[in-house]
């Protein structure tokens, strides 16, 4: 198991999880649109950009396309 | 020894990357993705398919492609970046519980606990049965598959599948207890439910939802290679175009591993497969006749409904535009992270307007990546 922070919240999430599957497990929403809409993953493969988190101070990173690592820190913009 | 890049770690580029090293080539393998496998191989290629793993391939994955000057140089390049879902606006279509079809399996196979969630699917084509069926056997609650097209078409390609025992047998299996139901698509979508045509508003925790796949040809047309109608032109051989550039995948997983094996190989060893593949291509075309969108679907989106998501475009705001250029440059649709790859699709079918040029970068970057380049 590997342990993450998602918004200061710690997580237990199983070795291979990507960082926008451990998010969902606890919140539907990952951002706010331009005009304030919360928004969640849609295409789950690195297209839509819906999946935007900022990893370990990074911002703009697609959840999605990314695998937890120990000691992550995720934070949602939602 | 000559080199091969592959670009796209998805069954056509496994079986690509497979076969050129078959023929001594020196391969290096791309992917965007965090592991192989594409989205059907997500989370594991399968134990038949396992021999495309070979020791000698050398992989990177998690790496994207933004530009032509960060394609590594080869005496050949082989494209494989397979497809993305379309996705057709109806009203309630941008809320968290609304996923592709294909988006949600992703989903799942990253983690994504499913077992007692409410689902419905909906869209067309045979990935809805197949998804339906993935996410019953990891516990999901599939309440209703929702397909667009009409039934007399379905079951006349279904006929057709009595020529395809080994498929017919397929889609049997999987659909096999699930409730699929033709004439019925997406109405609106309200926090927790569905309203599906004709079956009335459903509650669900998820609905997973996709209009067929596109072909994600923004690599190819970036180097120059022609594109025809949302595919890329090839030859027998599966050459593109542009001298060196080869394309393979984007259909069945028959089809992919095929035209991956004919990109890879030398002419020698490709052209015994060409049969199998050209039938594999005729099959493909056949589900792309069967499952072929209704002109009601045209009709879902309202005014307010949010076309661009990036940039929440609504639809009454783009589709008096001329063309995908002045929505762009007018209302900002198709300008935003994804760069139209969403939205893009959607009107090409609501309004018919072909997909525009692409320019690098084909995703959006950090400057110092860009940077590094010129370096």
């Amino acid at each position: 198991m590997i342990r993450i922070t998602i918004n200061g919240r710690s997580l237990e999430v199983a070795a291979g999880t990507t960082v926008a599957a451990a998010v969902m497990t606890i919140q539907p929403g990952f951002r706010r649109s331009v005009s304030g809409e919360l928004r969640g993953p849609l295409c789950g493969m690195g297209i839509c950009m819906e999946c935007r988190v900022t990893l370990n101070g990074h911002r703009h990173e697609r959840s999605c396309q990314t695998l937890c690592t120990p000691g992550m820190e995720v934070v949602t913009d939602a | 020894m000559p080199s091969t890049l592959v670009i796209g770690g998805g069954p056509a580029g496994l079986a690509a990357a497979w076969a050129a090293a078959q023929v001594g080539d020196q391969v290096t393998l791309l992917d965007d993705n965090p592991a192989l496998g594409g989205q059907i191989w997500r989370g594991g290629v399968p134990a038949a398919h396992q021999r495309f793993l070979d020791p000698s391939i050398t992989v990177r994955t998690g790496v994207q492609i933004h530009s032509a000057n960060q394609i590594p140089a080869a005496d050949r390049l082989i494209l494989a970046t397979g497809t993305r879902e379309r996705f057709l606006p109806f009203p309630g279509w941008t809320l968290p519980h609304i996923l592709g079809a294909g988006g949600l399996q992703a989903m799942v196979k990253s983690g994504l606990p499913i077992a007692g969630k409410r689902v419905v699917i909906t869209g067309t084509g045979p990935l809805l049965l197949a998804v339906g069926a993935y996410l019953r056997k990891r516990g999901a609650m599939v309440v209703l598959i929702a397909e667009q097209a009409p039934f007399s078409r379905i079951a006349q390609f279904t006929r057709e599948l009595w020529r395809e025992p080994a498929k017919l047998f397929q889609a049997a299996q999987l659909g096999w207890g699930l409730r699929y139901r033709a004439d019925a698509w997406p109405i609106r979508a309200d926090a927790g439910s569905i309203t599906i045509q004709g079956h009335g508003k459903i509650p669900c925790d998820y609905v997973a939802c996709g209009f067929g796949l596109v072909v994600n040809t923004e690599l190819p047309a970036l180097l120059g290679c022609a594109i025809d109608a949302g595919q890329v032109v090839t030859d027998s051989k599966q050459r593109t175009t542009i001298p060196h550039i080869y394309w393979a995948g984007a259909g069945s997983v028959d089809r992919s591993i095929l035209e991956g094996q004919i990109a890879g190989f030398d002419l020698e060893r490709a052209r015994p497969l060409y049969p199998a593949r050209d039938r594999a291509l005729r099959f493909d075309r056949r589900i792309d006749q069967a499952f072929r969108l209704r002109s009601e679907l045209s009709n879902l989106a309202a005014p307010d409904t949010i076309v661009c998501r990036c940039e929440d475009v609504p639809f009454g705001a783009v589709w008096q535009q001329r063309d995908w250029r002045s929505a762009k440059l007018q209302t900002r649709c198709g300008m935003g992270p994804c760069q139209g790859r969403i939205c893009g699709p959607a009107l090409e079918h609501l309004c018919g307007w072909p997909a525009s040029s692409v320019r690098p970068p084909i995703f959006p970057t950090r400057l110092e990546n860009l940077l590094d380049e010129r370096r």
